[in-house]
């Protein structure tokens, strides 16, 4: 394994909290009735129902899963 | 096929109609201690393949495969006498598949359960939510039956937001407890024969079996930045443990005219991490972003980046367009077709595990019209979604979906 490659969680970990701590950092307080937009069906934090198949086959396609709501085992994917 | 999809159709529909004329509307701030329908969804698929590297066949060969999946799920909630709401979703899933590079595993049978098979996934969760503590706890179970594999799994989980309710944490645990037919290729069978061989029916009891355990825990925070934007941070935890190749995967090693069966080590470590980040652009414009990064012990790294743009031509009228790049590294157990040599510890030609890059895109349509889908007041939504997939090592695929919500 090269330097550069064993390094890479290390740099993605710095660069998600810097991240959070600059995204953080610039909340403002949103009451109840403001939050119309955020309510809006379109902006759920997560895969939408429609999306089930296509988390499915990507489980089954690819090496990765996981971080996406989804299941996390289960069925193998054998087709 | 077609019997079953209209079978589905009309069992959701009836069970639908039967809760549809038995529960009353909900009236504003009005929460029933009865059991009370929420909603239900069906979402139905049809997905087809095709490529050249099948595992089956040991990296070589077609990986034509379709796929039609209905999934329907229903929603009840009711409150309690101390204010809590308790939710109940039911979910119960039929998908039929027909792989050609599966029905090489024993290419004698003409019909067989290696040519296609069905899976049917039942699944039940609970979760209660108070709303003046801003917690919920949850549970659930579910289960997944096909022709050589069993899966049962279980889960908690837990969410708290803040004071402010402007942000949540949550984590849940599960655990999927799996048991596999070992069904090898025909050629690799004891006297050449296994179950059905002789053309009798085939039993899954005319296999031995093997295990297979995952255990994971998934932790997320969301937070609410303005009144436009919102994001999460996700991270999860795999483990897996027992037998995790797939004893109809044939490797040929360098030199070699008869395949063996790949061997992958009895435990993996996954750790993936994610955000996402959904922003109101305009009044018409929402800009939904998903961003992983993978990694696990068997070398393989990768990353995912999904954009999707849902328009809002109306109030009642949306079109997303969506493009999702993913790329992964191969595992250290890799190699393709006579590549492996006998001195490998561990084996796969499964070229799902090796090094590509994928494009994914498409196109959706949502409309939720004020009096009903075709003017059926209880058809709250309609929603369908077209997705082409390529993948760099030449499998391509196409993906329909359709999702009816019932209220």
């Amino acid at each position: 394994m090269t330097k550069a490659k064993r390094n890479q969680p290390v740099t993605l970990m710095a660069i998600t909290i810097i991240t959070v701590v600059a995204v953080l950092g610039s909340c403002t307080s949103v009451k109840e009735y403001q939050k119309n937009k955020l309510n809006d069906a379109e902006m759920v934090l997560g895969s939408r129902k429609i999306q089930k198949t296509e988390s499915s086959f990507q489980t089954y396609r690819e090496g990765a899963s996981g971080a996406n709501g989804g299941k996390t085992g289960g069925g193998c994917g054998c087709n | 096929m077609r019997k079953i999809c209209l079978s589905v159709a009309g069992i959701f529909l009836t069970f639908f109609a039967s809760f549809a004329q038995s529960v009353p509307k909900d009236s504003v701030g009005y929460k029933s201690r009865k059991l009370t329908f929420e909603e239900a969804n069906l979402v139905s698929s049809y997905y087809a393949q095709d490529g050249n590297n099948a595992a089956v066949t040991g990296g070589i060969g077609t990986q034509k495969l379709t796929d039609i999946s209905n999934t329907i799920d229903v929603k009840f909630t009711k409150w309690d006498k101390k204010d809590r709401k308790h939710s109940f979703d039911l979910e119960v899933g039929i998908d039929h598949y027909t792989s050609a590079s599966s029905d090489k595993i024993d290419p004698f049978t003409v019909s067989s359960a290696s040519h296609a098979d069905t899976r049917i996934f039942p699944s039940l969760a609970w979760s209660m939510e108070n709303e003046k503590k801003g917690s919920t706890l949850g549970a659930g179970i579910s289960a997944s039956s096909e022709f050589d594999y069993m899966s049962f799994g279980a889960n908690i989980s837990f969410a708290q937001k803040t004071k402010n309710r402007s942000g949540e944490f949550s984590a849940k645990l599960q655990a999927y407890i799996d048991n596999l037919a070992y069904i090898t290729p025909i050629e690799l069978r004891p006297g050449g024969g296994g179950g059905g061989g002789n053309g009798e029916e085939e039993s899954r009891k005319d296999y031995p079996s093997k295990a297979r355990n995952s255990f994971s825990g998934s932790f997320s925070y969301s937070q609410v930045i303005n009144q436009q934007l919102q994001i999460m941070f996700i991270a999860d935890l795999i483990y897996q443990q027992g037998y995790l190749g797939l004893p109809f995967h044939r490797v040929y090693f360098n030199g070699a005219i008869l395949p063996v069966i790949e061997n992958l080590p009895d435990t993996r470590l996954k750790i993936p991490i994610g955000f996402r980040a959904n922003y109101f652009l305009s009044d018409k414009v929402i800009l939904r972003s998903f961003y992983r990064y993978y990694h696990d012990d068997w070398g393989l790294s990768a990353h995912t980046v999904d954009l999707e743009t849902p328009i809002k031509i109306n109030p009642f009228l949306s079109v997303t367009p969506f493009y999702r790049y993913y790329t992964q590294s191969a595992i250290d157990f890799f190699g393709g077709y006579k590549v492996h040599t006998a001195a490998d510890q561990y084996y796969t030609s499964n070229y799902d595990l090796s090094k590509f890059s994928s494009n994914f895109y498409g196109a959706g349509f949502r409309i939720v019209p004020p009096k009903g889908v075709f003017g059926i007041q209880r058809l709250n939504m309609l929603e369908l979604r077209y997705g082409h997939y390529t993948r760099t090592n030449g499998l391509n695929s196409d993906i329909i979906s359709m999702n009816l919500k019932f209220k």
